[in-house]
């Protein structure tokens, strides 16, 4: 007894000694300094970037440091039709790879436990694309679906698209790019939920007079919401940004430019750099109220 | 949906199984069953890991298909209805509680699928029938294994099924609340009248909760009956064996009355009465319940009514409150377990010592299985191992005390 007591006295003051033990914060230099480096440094000369104005020398490319809020206003203005297709084709791909991969997910997680064999080599399928760049594989797409492809031409032959429409450059085939690039990045959240998914929950909601559609509402859905919520963000906040697909050059054309395809314009060509900064801060500013909004919504805190 | 699961079930439905055979690829669970089980009785399948039992209730739960035969509730056939189409529910053995509800609206679950009235309300009915109301927002995560088993047990019970199964529900429980939910169980059942189908590989839970008992062995009934008639009037080894310990011994009958048969047991004579003996002829496996026994220090005499064996020698005497539990090896019939009901300070014999046993011939019972069959039982479950783990586990149990 005499011990325990004596042990209950020392017990916290070792570890709060332990918690601010010099080693933890040296295992945590490297990290920290990275964040500095190459978030921290980056994010402040963006912001401070965005509210430069025009040097007055008038040289093109040449800005002074200034407080020019006004940018944001202009940019705003500017480029509002270019925002709001972002996200628009952003959440019709998000939705669009979630509607394809929750049963690919389902099969390979829920459906293939039983062959494990089959379901490492489903996950290697979903997987290997990655092992080519995606930049040749959007190419690859914008071969197989230009018009002169068998398949828009057989589209064209059974009269299923009219003889001078084109598929490339549509907004439909910078979403199907978006979707396709981005199917594994759905696939894979969805797919760790799933595989983990007890399905005794399933067999007592069916128990409990579910139909099966009803225990996929009301007991499948709710429990894989992790795996959804994961798999949403990877998809679309990376495809809201997306430059590629929506390119000239890759699915796009001129009507179908994203902001991404704006912010690199204004970098790279025009040299606009505030305009650009200020385009890459409001991008971000709504991924990041979009995101939490979303988190919040789904309550899934409790299942994590 | 079908009509009869739209309202409550006024009372239990008996179920009936018909030729019941269920083989999965590769082995056989359950071959040629049939059973019937009496509305509002309260029914036990008692058996080891693997002897089918379960697949027995998930066949009656709808969640597997038989290969052959029927299954009946309230004499219409549902063999070929979904799980949700049954007027079954059912409390599993992991509970199976939906961890994304709280607990309200995990009793409420079953209700709010058949669309009946004031579902809330009938839930907070069904939760405190169990005591569990004031716990009826929290998550079932937030609830301990007993609470989590009581909140199973108001999912399954608000739906006043027709028929409930228990899937082994008490098994993850310690001792003491195991005890004290098998008699909230009974009450219960009692008191709402249903139906229940109870799975367990706990022969004193089968046998304090239950009006009925089958025990069940690699897929077959061996015995089915009241607990006290499995208990005093085994028809097989493995039946004499699961539930309770018996001391069995194998002999040919030598001479047979009409009240008594007499056995020849290593040279000594060993009566069973008739009615307690389902063989009357050539071999024949005879035994007696280690409590039935009494030791005796010196050879007591025979005839009038008792069986006498020795001498023997005690190898362990292990005392364990209300009784002590001798071992005694007796040179041609191996070991025979005694239960000595603690009447006297101290051990009655000591660990060396040469005793004779002895039983009323009342108390002897003979067994139907072909003595010349090896046992169908598998070897854990013999009296000699039985009685070696018990001895274990109660040794370990006073080293933890």
């Amino acid at each position: 007894m005499a011990f325990a007591a004596f042990a209950t006295t020392t017990g916290p003051g070792e570890e709060i000694a332990r918690r601010r033990s010099p080693i933890a914060l040296l295992l945590l230099l490297p990290g920290i300094l990275y964040l500095i480096l190459f978030f921290l440094t980056p994010l402040i000369s963006l912001v401070l970037t965005s509210l430069q104005a025009p040097s007055e020398t008038g040289l093109p490319g040449v800005y002074d440091q200034a407080f020019q809020w006004q940018n944001y206003v202009i940019v705003i203005s500017d480029y509002w039709p270019h925002i709001v297709r972002s996200f628009g084709y952003a959440l019709i791909a998000t939705v669009l790879a979630l509607a394809f991969s929750y049963p690919l997910a389902y099969f390979i997680g829920v459906k293939a436990r039983q062959w494990p064999l089959l379901q490492s080599l489903l996950l290697v399928l979903v997987i290997a694309p990655f092992f080519i760049s995606f930049l040749l594989r959007t190419l690859a797409w914008k071969q197989l679906l230009s018009d002169e492809s068998f398949v828009i031409t057989s589209l064209k032959a059974l009269s299923l698209m009219a003889p001078d429409a084109h598929f490339t450059g549509t907004p439909a085939a910078v979403i199907f790019g978006l979707t396709y690039n981005f199917i594994p990045f759905m696939t894979l959240p969805l797919y760790t939920t799933l595989e983990r998914l007890d399905l005794r929950y399933l067999e007592a909601g069916n128990d409990l007079y579910a139909s099966p559609l009803q225990v996929f509402r009301k007991v499948t859905i709710p429990l894989s919401m992790p795996g959804i919520v994961a798999g949403t963000l990877l998809t679309f906040i990376p495809a809201a940004g997306d430059y590629i697909n929506a390119s000239r050059a890759f699915l796009g054309g001129s009507d179908t430019q994203m902001i991404g395809n704006v912010i690199e314009a204004n970098f790279l060509i025009l040299q606009n750099y505030p305009a650009a900064a200020a385009l890459s801060i409001i991008l971000m500013s709504v991924i990041l109220v979009i995101v939490t909004v979303y988190i919040r919504r789904s309550g899934t805190e409790e299942l994590l | 949906m079908s009509g009869d699961t739209g309202a409550f079930a006024e009372q239990g439905a008996d179920l009936e199984l018909v030729g019941i055979s269920k083989r999965f690829p590769g082995f056989t669970a359950i071959e040629h069953l049939d059973l019937t089980i009496p509305a509002g009785s309260f029914f036990a399948l008692l058996g080891p890991s693997g002897c089918g039992k379960t697949t027995t209730l998930r066949l009656v739960a709808g969640l597997e298909e038989p290969t052959t035969g029927r299954i009946l509730i309230g004499g219409k056939d549902v063999t070929n209805l979904k799980p949700y189409q049954r007027p079954v529910n059912t409390v599993f053995q992991s509970y199976a509680l939906f961890p994304h509800m709280t607990v309200l609206e995990n009793v409420a679950f079953g209700l709010r699928r058949r669309k009946l009235p004031d579902p809330v309300g009938k839930a907070h009915e069904a939760l405190r029938l169990v005591e569990l109301d004031h716990l009826a927002a929290r998550r079932p995560q937030q609830l301990s294994g007993g609470q989590q088993q009581r909140v199973a047990l108001a999912r399954a019970l608000v739906n006043r099924p027709a028929l409930l199964l228990l899937d082994e529900p008490l098994g993850a429980l310690d001792l003491k609340l195991r005890r004290q939910m098998q008699l909230e169980l009974k009450t219960i059942q009692e008191e709402v009248g249903l139906t229940f189908l109870h799975v367990t590989h706990d022969q004193e839970e089968a046998m304090t909760m239950a009006d009925t008992i089958a025990v069940m062995n690699k897929g077959r009934i061996e015995q089915m009956g009241a607990p006290e008639q499995l208990y005093e009037l085994p028809k097989t080894a493995f039946v004499a064996n699961f539930l309770g310990q018996s001391n069995l011994f194998t002999g040919t009958v030598v001479g047979t009355t009409s009240a008594a048969i007499s056995v020849d047991v290593a040279g000594q004579s060993v009566v069973v009465p008739v009615a307690r003996s389902h063989r009357h002829a050539g071999d024949v496996t005879v035994g007696v319940r280690p409590e039935k026994l009494s030791l005796h220090s010196e050879a007591p005499v025979a005839g009038a009514g008792r069986n006498v064996i020795g001498p023997a020698r005690v190898i362990d005497v292990s005392f364990s409150g209300v009784s002590t539990q001798y071992l005694i090896a007796h040179p041609a019939l191996g070991t025979i377990v005694v239960f000595a009901q603690n009447m006297a300070f101290g051990p009655v014999a000591h660990v060396g010592e040469e005793v004779w046993v002895s039983w009323d011939v009342e108390h002897g019972f003979g067994l139907e299985d072909d003595p010349g069959d090896s046992p169908r039982f598998a070897p854990d479950t013999d009296t000699k191992s039985i009685a070696a783990q018990r001895h274990a586990a109660l040794v370990t149990e006073l080293g933890e005390a």
